[in-house]
Protein backbone atom coordinates (compact mmCIF):
# COMPACT_ATOMS: atom_id res chain seq x y z
CA UNK A 1 0.00 0.00 0.00
CA UNK A 2 2.83 2.43 0.80
CA UNK A 3 4.71 1.40 -1.95
CA UNK A 4 1.46 1.58 -4.27
CA UNK A 5 0.79 5.15 -3.00
CA UNK A 6 4.50 6.32 -3.62
CA UNK A 7 4.85 5.37 -7.19
CA UNK A 8 1.64 6.17 -8.27
CA UNK A 9 1.92 9.67 -6.56
CA UNK A 10 5.46 9.94 -8.49
CA UNK A 11 4.07 8.75 -11.69
CA UNK A 12 1.49 11.15 -11.73
CA UNK A 13 3.68 14.13 -10.48
CA UNK A 14 6.24 13.31 -13.54
CA UNK A 15 3.26 13.04 -15.85
CA UNK A 16 1.90 16.66 -14.90
CA UNK A 17 5.37 17.87 -15.55
CA UNK A 18 6.27 16.07 -18.86
CA UNK A 19 2.65 17.37 -20.41
CA UNK A 20 3.88 20.85 -19.18
CA UNK A 21 6.82 20.45 -21.94
CA UNK A 22 4.60 18.98 -24.97
CA UNK A 23 1.66 21.40 -24.42
CA UNK A 24 1.70 24.60 -26.46
CA UNK A 25 2.66 27.77 -24.04
CA UNK A 26 -0.65 29.45 -25.73
CA UNK A 27 -2.43 27.12 -23.00
CA UNK A 28 -1.14 30.17 -20.34
CA UNK A 29 -3.23 32.80 -22.47
CA UNK A 30 -6.34 31.08 -20.75
CA UNK A 31 -7.03 33.27 -17.72
CA UNK A 32 -8.48 30.40 -15.67
CA UNK A 33 -5.78 27.79 -16.24
CA UNK A 34 -3.45 30.58 -14.99
CA UNK A 35 -5.54 31.83 -11.85
CA UNK A 36 -6.46 27.82 -11.11
CA UNK A 37 -2.34 26.85 -10.78
CA UNK A 38 -1.89 29.82 -8.24
CA UNK A 39 -4.85 29.10 -6.08
CA UNK A 40 -4.86 25.83 -5.83
CA UNK A 41 -1.43 25.58 -3.99
CA UNK A 42 -3.06 27.98 -1.88
CA UNK A 43 -6.59 26.17 -0.48
CA UNK A 44 -4.68 22.78 -0.60
CA UNK A 45 -2.12 23.79 1.76
CA UNK A 46 -4.47 26.03 4.07
CA UNK A 47 -6.19 22.95 4.36
CA UNK A 48 -3.32 20.41 4.85
CA UNK A 49 -2.31 23.11 7.64
CA UNK A 50 -5.74 22.50 9.71
CA UNK A 51 -6.52 18.92 9.19
CA UNK A 52 -3.03 18.17 10.03
CA UNK A 53 -3.41 20.69 13.31
CA UNK A 54 -7.06 19.88 14.28
CA UNK A 55 -8.17 16.63 13.34
CA UNK A 56 -7.45 13.29 14.74
CA UNK A 57 -9.31 10.78 12.28
CA UNK A 58 -12.83 12.63 12.10
CA UNK A 59 -12.60 14.30 15.30
CA UNK A 60 -11.64 17.85 15.61
CA UNK A 61 -9.27 18.22 18.72
CA UNK A 62 -7.14 21.25 20.68
CA UNK A 63 -3.66 19.33 21.37
CA UNK A 64 0.16 20.53 21.56
CA UNK A 65 0.15 20.45 17.96
CA UNK A 66 -2.28 23.32 17.94
CA UNK A 67 0.52 25.15 19.93
CA UNK A 68 3.37 23.71 17.83
CA UNK A 69 1.63 25.81 14.86
CA UNK A 70 0.86 29.28 16.70
CA UNK A 71 4.73 28.75 17.32
CA UNK A 72 5.13 28.02 13.85
CA UNK A 73 3.50 31.36 12.47
CA UNK A 74 5.46 33.37 15.10
CA UNK A 75 8.81 32.30 13.68
CA UNK A 76 7.63 32.54 10.01
CA UNK A 77 6.17 36.14 11.30
CA UNK A 78 9.97 36.76 12.45
CA UNK A 79 10.97 35.37 9.48
CA UNK A 80 12.85 32.04 10.49
CA UNK A 81 14.13 29.82 8.11
CA UNK A 82 11.91 26.87 7.04
CA UNK A 83 14.11 24.49 9.46
CA UNK A 84 14.23 26.44 12.36
CA UNK A 85 10.33 26.60 12.03
CA UNK A 86 9.64 23.61 11.46
CA UNK A 87 11.62 22.52 15.15
CA UNK A 88 9.82 25.35 16.94
CA UNK A 89 7.04 23.75 16.46
CA UNK A 90 8.18 19.95 16.85
CA UNK A 91 9.77 21.44 20.34
CA UNK A 92 6.76 23.56 21.48
CA UNK A 93 4.37 20.42 20.86
CA UNK A 94 6.79 18.01 22.48
CA UNK A 95 7.77 20.43 25.54
CA UNK A 96 4.03 20.78 26.13
CA UNK A 97 3.51 16.64 26.18
CA UNK A 98 6.46 16.12 28.15
CA UNK A 99 5.46 18.42 30.60
CA UNK A 100 1.89 16.60 30.63
CA UNK A 101 -0.02 20.18 29.66
CA UNK A 102 -1.19 19.28 26.54
CA UNK A 103 -1.60 15.84 25.14
CA UNK B 1 20.67 24.27 -29.81
CA UNK B 2 18.42 26.59 -32.61
CA UNK B 3 19.56 29.94 -31.70
CA UNK B 4 23.49 29.10 -32.46
CA UNK B 5 24.82 32.37 -34.13
CA UNK B 6 23.06 34.65 -32.21
CA UNK B 7 23.90 32.74 -28.46
CA UNK B 8 25.05 35.24 -25.94
CA UNK B 9 27.20 33.75 -22.98
CA UNK B 10 26.44 34.53 -19.71
CA UNK B 11 28.48 37.27 -18.28
CA UNK B 12 30.89 35.76 -16.05
CA UNK B 13 29.71 38.13 -12.90
CA UNK B 14 26.21 37.02 -13.77
CA UNK B 15 26.97 33.33 -13.80
CA UNK B 16 29.00 33.80 -10.57
CA UNK B 17 25.87 35.22 -8.61
CA UNK B 18 23.25 32.64 -10.18
CA UNK B 19 26.01 30.37 -9.07
CA UNK B 20 25.68 31.25 -5.69
CA UNK B 21 22.15 31.83 -5.60
CA UNK B 22 21.60 28.09 -6.70
CA UNK B 23 23.78 26.65 -4.05
CA UNK B 24 21.77 29.44 -1.30
CA UNK B 25 18.51 27.62 -2.46
CA UNK B 26 19.82 24.11 -2.32
CA UNK B 27 21.28 24.57 0.99
CA UNK B 28 17.56 25.62 2.28
CA UNK B 29 15.94 22.80 0.17
CA UNK B 30 18.50 20.55 2.23
CA UNK B 31 16.96 21.74 5.58
CA UNK B 32 13.63 20.98 4.36
CA UNK B 33 14.73 17.88 3.27
CA UNK B 34 16.00 16.40 6.97
CA UNK B 35 12.39 17.58 8.23
CA UNK B 36 11.05 15.65 5.33
CA UNK B 37 12.76 12.52 5.70
CA UNK B 38 12.23 12.48 9.47
CA UNK B 39 8.81 12.97 9.42
CA UNK B 40 8.25 10.76 6.50
CA UNK B 41 10.15 7.87 8.43
CA UNK B 42 8.20 8.49 11.49
CA UNK B 43 4.71 7.97 9.47
CA UNK B 44 5.83 4.76 8.84
CA UNK B 45 7.56 4.97 5.54
CA UNK B 46 10.49 2.88 5.01
CA UNK B 47 14.25 4.72 4.18
CA UNK B 48 13.86 3.52 0.81
CA UNK B 49 10.07 4.42 0.33
CA UNK B 50 10.97 7.71 1.36
CA UNK B 51 14.24 8.46 -0.66
CA UNK B 52 12.18 7.10 -3.61
CA UNK B 53 9.77 10.45 -3.60
CA UNK B 54 12.67 12.77 -3.27
CA UNK B 55 14.03 11.00 -6.48
CA UNK B 56 10.65 10.66 -8.23
CA UNK B 57 7.79 12.34 -7.25
CA UNK B 58 10.95 15.61 -6.57
CA UNK B 59 8.31 18.39 -5.61
CA UNK B 60 8.15 19.29 -1.61
CA UNK B 61 4.55 19.96 -1.27
CA UNK B 62 3.05 16.76 -3.07
CA UNK B 63 5.68 15.04 -0.91
CA UNK B 64 4.80 16.03 2.71
CA UNK B 65 0.84 16.08 1.45
CA UNK B 66 1.06 12.44 0.43
CA UNK B 67 3.00 11.59 3.96
CA UNK B 68 0.46 13.81 5.64
CA UNK B 69 -2.66 11.98 4.32
CA UNK B 70 -1.57 8.67 4.34
CA UNK B 71 -0.40 9.03 8.29
CA UNK B 72 -4.12 10.86 9.15
CA UNK B 73 -5.83 7.15 7.46
CA UNK B 74 -7.19 8.88 4.40
CA UNK B 75 -6.12 5.98 2.26
CA UNK B 76 -4.27 5.69 -0.89
CA UNK B 77 -6.83 7.28 -3.30
CA UNK B 78 -7.00 10.82 -1.76
CA UNK B 79 -2.78 10.86 -0.35
CA UNK B 80 -2.67 9.92 -4.57
CA UNK B 81 -5.18 12.74 -5.70
CA UNK B 82 -3.90 15.30 -3.13
CA UNK B 83 -0.27 15.07 -4.57
CA UNK B 84 -1.04 14.78 -7.70
CA UNK B 85 -3.59 18.41 -7.71
CA UNK B 86 -0.17 19.73 -5.53
CA UNK B 87 1.97 18.75 -8.45
CA UNK B 88 0.05 19.90 -11.20
CA UNK B 89 1.29 23.16 -10.93
CA UNK B 90 4.61 21.71 -12.41
CA UNK B 91 2.93 21.51 -15.31
CA UNK B 92 2.34 24.86 -15.80
CA UNK B 93 6.12 26.00 -14.91
CA UNK B 94 6.83 23.63 -17.78
CA UNK B 95 4.35 25.24 -20.28
CA UNK B 96 7.14 28.18 -19.69
CA UNK B 97 10.13 26.44 -18.98
CA UNK B 98 10.11 24.35 -22.27
CA UNK B 99 10.25 27.33 -24.67
CA UNK B 100 13.17 28.42 -22.84
CA UNK B 101 15.02 25.09 -22.50
CA UNK B 102 14.31 24.38 -25.97
CA UNK B 103 15.40 20.24 -24.79
CA UNK B 104 15.13 17.17 -26.91
CA UNK B 105 15.27 13.68 -25.82
CA UNK B 106 16.93 12.97 -22.53
CA UNK B 107 17.44 16.54 -21.44
CA UNK B 108 14.23 17.38 -21.66
CA UNK B 109 12.99 14.53 -19.85
CA UNK B 110 15.31 15.07 -17.38
CA UNK B 111 14.50 19.04 -17.06
CA UNK B 112 10.75 18.01 -16.47
CA UNK B 113 11.79 16.75 -13.36
CA UNK B 114 14.20 18.94 -12.59
CA UNK B 115 10.60 21.83 -13.09
CA UNK B 116 9.73 22.75 -10.06
CA UNK B 117 8.82 26.24 -7.40
CA UNK B 118 12.44 26.93 -6.96
CA UNK B 119 14.38 26.39 -10.80
CA UNK B 120 10.94 28.02 -12.67
CA UNK B 121 11.66 30.82 -10.22
CA UNK B 122 15.27 31.57 -10.33
CA UNK B 123 14.74 31.40 -14.37
CA UNK B 124 12.18 33.86 -14.85
CA UNK B 125 14.38 36.07 -12.12
CA UNK B 126 17.23 35.90 -14.85
CA UNK B 127 15.61 36.74 -17.95
CA UNK B 128 18.32 38.08 -20.16
CA UNK B 129 20.70 36.95 -22.06
CA UNK B 130 18.59 33.52 -22.59
CA UNK B 131 20.91 31.50 -22.15
CA UNK B 132 21.13 33.27 -17.88
CA UNK B 133 17.56 32.04 -17.87
CA UNK B 134 18.63 28.54 -18.91
CA UNK B 135 21.54 28.41 -16.55
CA UNK B 136 19.13 29.44 -13.94
CA UNK B 137 17.28 26.67 -14.36
CA UNK B 138 19.74 23.85 -14.66
CA UNK B 139 22.13 24.80 -11.84
CA UNK B 140 18.98 25.31 -9.54
CA UNK B 141 18.00 22.34 -10.51
CA UNK B 142 20.54 20.04 -10.10
CA UNK B 143 21.56 22.07 -6.59
CA UNK B 144 18.06 21.40 -5.20
CA UNK B 145 17.76 17.57 -6.81
CA UNK B 146 21.00 16.43 -5.59
CA UNK B 147 20.76 18.61 -1.78
CA UNK B 148 17.08 17.70 -1.33
CA UNK B 149 17.79 13.76 -1.79
CA UNK B 150 21.28 13.97 0.38
CA UNK B 151 18.61 16.14 3.31
CA UNK B 152 16.25 13.13 2.80
CA UNK B 153 18.45 10.15 3.30
CA UNK B 154 19.91 11.86 6.91
CA UNK B 155 16.21 12.83 8.01
CA UNK B 156 15.29 9.43 7.23
CA UNK B 157 18.31 7.38 8.61
CA UNK B 158 18.18 9.63 11.66
CA UNK B 159 14.53 9.09 11.91
CA UNK B 160 14.56 5.18 11.76
CA UNK B 161 17.88 5.95 14.55
CA UNK B 162 15.39 7.52 16.92
CA UNK B 163 12.63 5.36 17.65
CA UNK B 164 9.48 6.64 18.98
CA UNK B 165 8.95 9.64 17.00
CA UNK B 166 5.43 10.76 18.75
CA UNK B 167 7.08 11.93 21.90
CA UNK B 168 9.32 14.80 19.46
CA UNK B 169 6.04 16.78 18.26
CA UNK B 170 6.55 15.33 14.53
CA UNK B 171 3.04 16.25 13.96
CA UNK B 172 3.49 19.10 14.64
CA UNK B 173 6.29 19.78 12.45
CA UNK B 174 4.10 18.95 9.79
CA UNK B 175 1.37 21.63 10.14
CA UNK B 176 4.58 23.92 10.68
CA UNK B 177 5.88 22.53 7.14
CA UNK B 178 2.45 23.50 5.71
CA UNK B 179 2.57 26.86 7.24
CA UNK B 180 5.92 27.53 5.85
CA UNK B 181 5.13 26.36 2.41
CA UNK B 182 2.05 28.34 2.47
CA UNK B 183 2.87 31.51 4.45
CA UNK B 184 5.56 33.34 1.55
CA UNK B 185 1.69 32.75 -1.22
CA UNK B 186 -0.29 34.94 1.46
CA UNK B 187 0.82 38.12 -0.77
CA UNK B 188 -2.83 39.64 -1.42
CA UNK B 189 -6.53 39.64 -0.26
CA UNK B 190 -7.67 36.76 -3.01
CA UNK B 191 -4.63 34.52 -1.44
CA UNK B 192 -5.76 34.96 2.30
CA UNK B 193 -9.68 34.42 1.51
CA UNK B 194 -8.95 31.66 -0.78
CA UNK B 195 -6.65 29.71 2.24
CA UNK B 196 -9.10 30.94 4.89
CA UNK B 197 -11.78 29.27 2.39
CA UNK B 198 -9.45 26.43 2.05
CA UNK B 199 -9.21 25.71 6.12
CA UNK B 200 -12.84 26.74 6.27
CA UNK B 201 -13.61 24.26 4.01
CA UNK B 202 -11.42 21.38 5.52
CA UNK B 203 -12.56 22.42 9.08
CA UNK B 204 -15.93 21.75 8.23
CA UNK B 205 -15.74 18.60 6.43
CA UNK B 206 -13.39 16.95 8.38
CA UNK B 207 -16.51 15.44 11.27
CA UNK B 208 -18.25 14.48 8.42
CA UNK B 209 -16.32 12.73 5.60
CA UNK B 210 -13.27 10.55 5.47
CA UNK B 211 -10.17 11.31 6.39
CA UNK B 212 -8.27 12.63 3.26
CA UNK B 213 -11.45 13.88 1.61
CA UNK B 214 -11.91 17.44 3.02
CA UNK B 215 -7.99 18.34 1.77
CA UNK B 216 -9.93 17.44 -1.50
CA UNK B 217 -12.63 19.41 -0.97
CA UNK B 218 -10.58 22.10 -0.79
CA UNK B 219 -9.38 22.37 -4.17
CA UNK B 220 -12.70 22.84 -4.92
CA UNK B 221 -12.77 26.19 -3.23
CA UNK B 222 -9.41 26.83 -5.66
CA UNK B 223 -11.47 25.98 -8.48
CA UNK B 224 -14.93 28.13 -7.76
CA UNK B 225 -12.54 31.06 -6.82
CA UNK B 226 -10.76 31.50 -9.79
CA UNK B 227 -14.30 30.91 -11.93
CA UNK B 228 -15.86 33.76 -9.69
CA UNK B 229 -13.04 36.01 -10.10
CA UNK B 230 -13.40 35.54 -13.89
CA UNK B 231 -16.41 36.61 -13.79
CA UNK B 232 -16.09 39.66 -11.89
CA UNK B 233 -13.13 40.60 -14.03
Amino acid sequence: MMWAAVLAGSLGCYVAKVVGFLLPASVLENATVRRVSGLMPVALMAALVVVQTFAQGQSLVLDARAAGLVAAIIALMLRAPFLVVVLVAAITAAGLRALGLAA
Amino acid sequence: MSDGAQRVAVPAPLKRTITSNAVGIGVASFAYALSFGAIAVSTGLSVWQTQAMSVLMFTGASQFALVSVLGAGGGLIAAVLTAWLLGARNGIYGLSMAPLLRARGLRRLVGAQLTIDESTAMALANPSPPAAARYAFWSTGVSVFVLWNTGTLIGALGAAAIGDPSMLGLDAAISAAFIALLWPRLVDRTMWAVALAGAGVALVLTPVLRPGLPVLAAALVAVLASVMIGRRT
